[in-house]
């Protein structure tokens, strides 16, 4: 064993110890943490959608209710009103799937996550106008989607392209982040690699106070509700 | 950390206080922003039974701070089975060696950063450029204050003591953008000037804002994006976090996460909230192929031995009690000259750096309680600010001291004079004399007694004293 790594593993004991000392036989006592405040909301699913819908546009997401058989179209009308050259969709899931079926049209161009990134960072981050990927549903108090990236979907589909479309189905909106992984159970069936809650483009405010959207993520978060 | 620098800053807080109080533009930028920021919690509070939650909150941080050796070792093994690498560093130095190392294994020159305040504690970025490695700060705030050869003037807004003319000026002089007062063409430059770092990077650093221990889950918390790609981006990613920031369930993160960003910036929540669970898997097409976590103790498990001061641990660096205290609001954050400013920094830098260098640290406040006020986990600042006078002059030896330079404020006079007092007070005799004495030569009391007549007058004894007067009262009553 190398000697720095002797020195580090003395590191690890001499701080566990200090606190395990530290600590004494005093117990600390700990009040019980009721999560009640944090969970019980009890909205309507009306009522949840309609959060939800004014959250994320209070922060500049863009927010679509389409019928299930028109989000294709939807999806082209925004693209063209949005001049995009062409949107990057996974082959592998079921909404890229119909949509290739689905797509007529020459341009917007259709193009796939094939290789590693390494591969092709500079196209990534240089040529792709768009993305659409799912995601596991939203979070009606704070505006949010909750995106597991997944070989299918990378993560970096959410983050680079200056445009992320999103789709949403309309029973999948939870009250509050603390329902949304008590019900799917995210702690019990651990967590992936990446998992992530968006709410709204990319932003800052750290000259002055003013807000600025785009500055490293994407500038525009649209997102279609399938009803 | 360890640098004369940073101590010698650290006493120069009387002029550099009197040097912000005189710059008008600082007072200015400071008052307007907090004014502001103060202004968004509440508002961003309206609906919630905030005492509730911030019962739960501290409940929650209380809970992990009670357990934390454990915490640490269930957060170490399941990090471990999903591949994440971990260190221990009980310095700040420590910390910036093992980061050295990694890097080096990988022959990386090129490091891009996301926000870190530990990273900052540590000085990282100096360590690693002597190293010949290039730290570049990604988050816009901290880029700006790179750019300038600057520190953090706030937690959440690295760069809120600057204008956008200043901050035009300056982007105009080190990276060739055109002097703008719109704000949107400067983040978008800086926006350009970023991507391609992003893109060449071969090592990606960021802060933790809560570990969780059951899921081997690192949580990072940010609007930019910039946090995202400084962990997907390059090839590996060293997370950097002090050992307090452990939580123990996964559902814990839910009521500090609506506490954090509500408390600092009045926001419902951030755009981005990054759950990191392990470098990329054999069939993932991005993510780094390495992530690390380094745990940093620097004198936080010094202040755990101590059943009082241990609540500074609970902290989740929201930044709400500077926004709210009326000394960091006028004085800003550089006068303060340490990494945390204002009350957290108050009750946090002296077991960091030792009293004997921030010893003006804990009497900089007016005790107002503002900032026990609205920290979201109940940390009763202003009782800690007390605690820590006390602990600069050795007044309380009821328990052996644990915070490094106890006892540096404690002078023969003053001490002599206290004993004097009790020697006095503690016996009727000896205090009417001394009494009555008081009132017989006042006219002689000093008229200048230090710092405190600076802006006050000094106190004078009564002509008589109570016992007289009560006296002289019952007298007046009886006839
Ligand atoms: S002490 Fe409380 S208010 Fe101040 S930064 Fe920490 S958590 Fe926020």
């Amino acid at each position: 064993m190398n000697p720095g790594k002797t020195a580090r593993n003395q590191s690890r004991t001499a701080i566990l110890n200090r606190l395990r000392e530290g600590r004494g036989d005093q117990a600390m006592t700990v009040p019980a943490s009721d999560f009640a405040v944090v969970r019980d909301r009890n909205w309507t699913p009306a009522e949840r959608l309609d959060r939800f819908e004014a959250r994320i546009s209070s922060v500049n997401g863009e927010v679509h209710r389409v019928a299930r058989e028109q989000w294709i179209d939807t999806l082209y009308a925004l693209m063209k009103a949005k001049g995009l050259e062409n949107l990057l969709v996974s082959e592998d899931v079921e909404h890229g799937r119909e949509l290739r079926r689905l797509w007529p049209w020459e341009a917007p161009a259709l193009l796939g996550y094939e290789q590693p990134i390494e591969h092709w960072k500079p196209a990534m981050f240089n040529n792709v106008a768009a993305a659409l990927t799912g995601c596991l549903g939203a979070i009606a108090e704070t505006g949010s989607l909750m995106l597991w990236p997944t070989p299918q979907e990378p993560r970096l589909m959410s983050l680079v392209p200056p445009v992320h479309f999103v789709l949403l189905a309309a029973d999948c909106v939870y009250d509050t982040f603390h329902q949304a992984m008590a019900e799917q159970q995210w702690a019990q069936q651990g967590m992936p690699t990446n998992a992530l809650l968006i709410s709204g483009p990319s932003k800052t405010a750290d000259i002055e106070q003013t807000l600025a959207y785009g500055v490293h993520g994407p500038r525009e978060l649209v997102v279609l509700i399938l009803e | 950390m360890s640098t004369d620098t940073a101590h010698s800053d650290v006493q120069q807080f009387h002029p550099r206080v009197r040097s912000a109080l005189e710059n008008p533009q600082i007072r200015s930028n400071f008052r307007s922003a907090m004014d502001g920021l103060m202004g968004k919690r509440q508002a961003a509070f309206e609906d919630w039974e905030l005492e509730t939650l911030r019962d739960l909150g501290a409940a929650v941080r209380l809970r992990a701070l009670s357990r934390l050796p454990e915490l640490l070792v269930q957060l170490e093994t399941n990090c471990q089975l999903q591949g994440i690498r971990v260190h221990w560093a009980e310095t700040g130095d420590q910390a910036c060696e093992i980061i050295r190392d990694i890097c080096k294994a990988r022959d990386a020159r090129r490091v891009i950063k996301g926000k870190s305040m530990v990273s900052e504690e540590m000085e990282l970025n100096h360590f690693l450029e002597a190293e010949g490695i290039e730290a570049l700060e990604s988050d816009l705030g901290e880029y700006i204050v790179q750019l300038a050869e600057e520190t953090p003037s706030h937690i959440i807004m690295p760069a809120i003591h600057k204008n956008t003319d200043e901050i035009s000026d300056l982007m105009h002089e080190k990276t060739g953008t055109e002097r703008s007062r719109d704000v949107g063409y400067l983040t978008a430059s800086a926006r350009q000037q970023l991507r391609d770092k992003f893109m060449q990077a071969d090592v990606g650093i960021s802060g933790v804002n809560f570990a969780v221990a059951e899921t081997g889950t690192l949580c990072l918390v940010e609007n930019e994006g910039n946090g995202r790609l400084t962990t997907t981006v390059p090839p590996c990613h060293i997370a950097v976090t002090g050992i307090e920031k452990v939580v123990e369930h996964l559902e814990d993160v839910a009521p500090l996460l609506a506490l954090l960003t509500r408390s600092a910036t009045g926001q419902h929540i951030t755009t981005y909230f990054n759950m990191i669970s392990g470098p990329r898997k054999a069939d993932e097409k991005d993510g780094p192929e390495e992530v690390h976590l380094v745990l940093v103790d620097s004198g936080r498990s010094s202040i755990y031995q101590d059943q009082e001061l241990l609540d500074t641990l609970r902290c989740i660096r929201c930044g709400a009690c500077m926004n709210h205290c009326p000394v960091y609001a006028r004085v800003g954050g550089h006068a303060y000259g340490t990494t945390y400013p204002g009350p957290i920094g108050k009750i946090l830098m002296p077991h960091l750096l030792g009293l004997e260098n921030t010893r003006d640290l804990p009497s900089a406040s007016t005790l107002c309680g503002a900032c026990g006020e609205v920290c979201p986990v109940r940390i009763p600042i202003p009782k800690l600010l007390q605690r820590l006078r006390k602990e600069s002059v050795d007044g309380d030896r009821l328990r052996p001291s644990v915070v490094p330079g106890h006892g540096v404020k404690r002078t023969l006079k003053e001490q002599a004079s206290w004993n004097g007092y009790r020697w006095l007070a503690s016996d009727p005799g000896r205090y009417r004399l001394a009494g009555w004495m008081m009132t017989r030569f006042r006219a002689l009391t000093p008229r200048n007694v230090g710092p405190w007549t600076r802006y006050r007058t000094a106190p004078r004894p009564a002509a008589k004293t109570l016992h007289q007067l009560m006296a002289a009262r019952r007298r007046e009553e009886q006839s």
